[in-house]
């Protein structure tokens, strides 16, 4: 069976997926699909990403080696660290892309969500390059705790809009994005921030980020010989661990996509439709969407990419989930033996991984940190004091 | 009771303009303002069952919905209090599609049919997704309405229509329900683009907000959805109101 291939040509991975939206949103939805498809068979448009990847993103990005984690727990660890691209995470890779896109195909605006703020900046940080007018929707509990990545969107040029139905986190962010989208759709871009939403966006959003696991495949063959046995990346969506799995998903490795416990969409849910896709989604027996609770904004989220869905239903990779407090140790963790803050989203997969290390043992385990920590320091010395 | 389509394309053959009100199922007196709409003159009426994410609607919908979840409202629940609302047009359910399908669509469509639902509207289910709901719902006699929306090429229209039963929803404007100052261009250009395809009932919805909008609206089109402005009355003043302006609107649209 092939998998990580192309859906098929209503969007489907298996059974999930899509293109669940109103009406009003399926033109451009076509013309997204086309407009990408397009692009990225286009040699020129793939230069001119490539270059902006590598001369202002910073790729590629470079692979270390945890010595001391790693002797600590028994394990070869690696980190591929998409923490250091510009604006620090991996969320750069989409937005890039997507930027480009929307410019080619004669968008003036983009609206995007975010959770933690990492989308958000990073979209801001493409519009402000490109010239593309950016509104940033937002939860409003996560803006006050993320406000530092608000004040960060706003110095460079975006609008930031409060989302206060709901939960008022990243659910609601992509609930306020699309209904801005329904009323500007022949001006503006929906710049989605992970590997969910209608088709073609999951699969558009993988392309864009596949670059992580081509990389992260050629650069673990340089450092150990061979490829790891395990790949673990943390999932709210899933964008970074589709990014990273996409190298590997033909080897032997093992897939790991770590969600928190309070938004187990592939752990805990069952298949649902929500944000124009089909997919695990946490909800009641009515199909009313719960609400999800994790210490990390980015990862505040019900659902989860159809992609997850559809290799979890296969049994290539598996979901476990994560406590709090697990991440709150997995964070300092990464500090104090390697002199590396991570994001309270990338704790999650530290936090597995300790926690799965006996199992593991001798194993190589490459882990996408996907994120730096800065944005997460103030929240940290809350809950650490 | 006769079908959605055959009574609405009866009233419509007649010369009458249609009036389609909105309620959101579960909120304080629903029933009771459902009872003064149609004694107004609705000619049918909308059921909204409350949904956690609603992305078509705007502020008023968006409050209404989370005030009837609050309170309790569940699907099954409301569909089960629908045969008691007691009232001689036909009932519509407007609901987002992840009722639909975590019910499943042929226990769906049953709890529809049982309890004297003659319809149902599923905005975020559009023509290329629609076809085993649709064809469930066909099968059980429930007429599902598709919508059909500005940014349409001309030849989705013929595609929509088609598959439509009940009536074609021609979304008026770019955007989410809600209120608006004007009537949109937009309302009246979709109106006539759907009606220049088909013979079905062709009824503008969205942004369609006070009783002189709507009688623009139906210079095009067969009649007029009223979401938010029925459903803001009824949640700031109550089924009197909700009477007081359909009867208002009725009116409007009468006048010849």
């Amino acid at each position: 069976m092939s998998i990580m291939v192309e859906p098929d040509g209503s969007g489907r991975f298996g059974q999930f997926g899509g293109r669940f939206v109103p009406e009003t949103l399926v033109p451009a939805c076509q013309e997204l699909e086309a407009g990408f498809r397009e692009a990225w068979a286009d040699p020129a448009f793939r230069a001119e990403l490539d270059h902006l990847l590598r001369t202002y993103a910073g790729r590629p990005s470079i692979l270390t080696e945890c010595n001391n984690l790693g002797r600590q727990l028994g394990i070869r660890l690696l980190l591929k660290r998409e923490d250091l691209n510009h604006t620090g995470s991996h969320k750069i890779n989409n937005v890039l892309g997507q930027a480009l896109l929307a410019k080619r195909m004669g968008k003036k605006r983009i609206v995007a969500e975010t959770g933690a703020g990492q989308h958000g900046v990073a979209s801001a940080t493409a519009a402000a390059l490109l010239g593309l007018e950016c509104k940033v929707y937002m939860g409003a509990v996560d803006m006050e705790r993320q406000a530092l990545n608000v004040f960060r969107m706003r110095l460079l040029g975006a609008q930031v809009e409060p989302a206060m139905s709901g939960s008022r986190t990243l659910k609601d962010a992509v609930n306020e994005a699309m209904r801005d989208w329904v009323a500007t759709v022949e001006s503006t871009h929906y710049c989605l921030g992970s590997v969910m939403g209608p088709h073609p966006y999951p699969w558009m959003v993988r392309q864009f980020h596949r670059v992580i696991g081509d990389e992260a495949r050629e650069q673990c063959r340089e450092a150990t010989g061979d490829d790891p046995d395990v790949v673990v990346a943390c999932v709210g969506g899933g964008s970074n661990a589709i990014g990273i799995f996409s190298g590997f998903i033909d080897t032997k490795a093992r897939l790991v996509g770590v969600e928190p416990a309070g938004g187990a969409a592939v752990g805990r849910g069952v298949p649902g439709v929500v944000h124009g896709m089909k997919s695990y989604l946490m909800q009641d027996e009515h199909g009313q969407v719960q609400e999800a609770h994790s210490i990390s904004a980015g990862l505040d989220y019900p659902g989860v990419g159809p992609e997850h869905s559809y290799l979890a239903e296969l049994g290539r990779a598996e979901y476990p989930a994560v406590t709090d407090d697990e991440v709150i140790a997995g964070f300092s963790l990464l500090a104090k033996t390697e002199g590396i803050i991570p994001a309270l989203e990338c704790a999650h997969a530290l936090a597995w991984i300790a926690r799965e290390a006996p199992n593991m043992a001798g194993q190589t385990v490459l882990m996408n940190l996907s994120g730096r920590g800065d944005k997460d320091v103030a929240q940290m010395m809350d809950i650490l004091k | 009771m006769t079908g959605l389509e055959a009574h609405l394309r009866a009233r419509r053959d007649e010369g009458r303009k249609l009036l389609v009100p909105y309620v959101t199922g579960g909120l304080t007196n629903w029933k009771e303002g459902i009872r003064a709409a149609v004694a107004a003159g609705a000619d049918a009426v909308e059921v909204g069952i409350p949904f956690s994410d609603p992305v078509m609607d705007g502020p008023v919908i968006q409050d209404a919905s989370q005030r009837a979840l609050e309170a309790g409202a569940t699907p099954p629940g409301i569909l089960a209090e629908i045969p008691t609302i007691d009232v001689q047009v036909p009932i519509v359910v407007m609901l987002y599609y992840n009722t639909v399908f975590r019910t499943g669509h042929e226990r769906f469509a049953s709890l529809c049919s049982n309890n004297g639902v003659s319809g149902a509207i599923v905005p975020d289910l559009p023509l290329e997704e629609s076809g085993h709901w649709c064809e469930v719902a066909d099968a059980a006699g429930i007429e599902t309405v598709m919508l059909a929306a500005p940014t349409a090429p001309d030849e989705r229209l013929p595609r929509i229509a088609a598959r439509a039963r009940g009536f074609v929803y021609a979304v008026g404007l770019l955007g989410i329900t809600g209120e608006r100052d004007a009537l949109a261009n937009t309302a009246t250009a979709i109106a006539g683009r759907v009606k220049a395809v088909t013979d079905k009932p062709v009824l503008v919805g969205v942004g369609v907000s006070n009783a002189a909008q709507a009688r623009e609206a139906c210079r095009v089109a067969d009649g007029v959805i009223q979401g938010a402005s029925v459903v803001r009355r009824l949640m700031e003043s109550g089924p009197d109101a909700v009477g007081d302006y359909i009867a208002e609107v009725r009116a409007a649209i009468d006048e010849k």
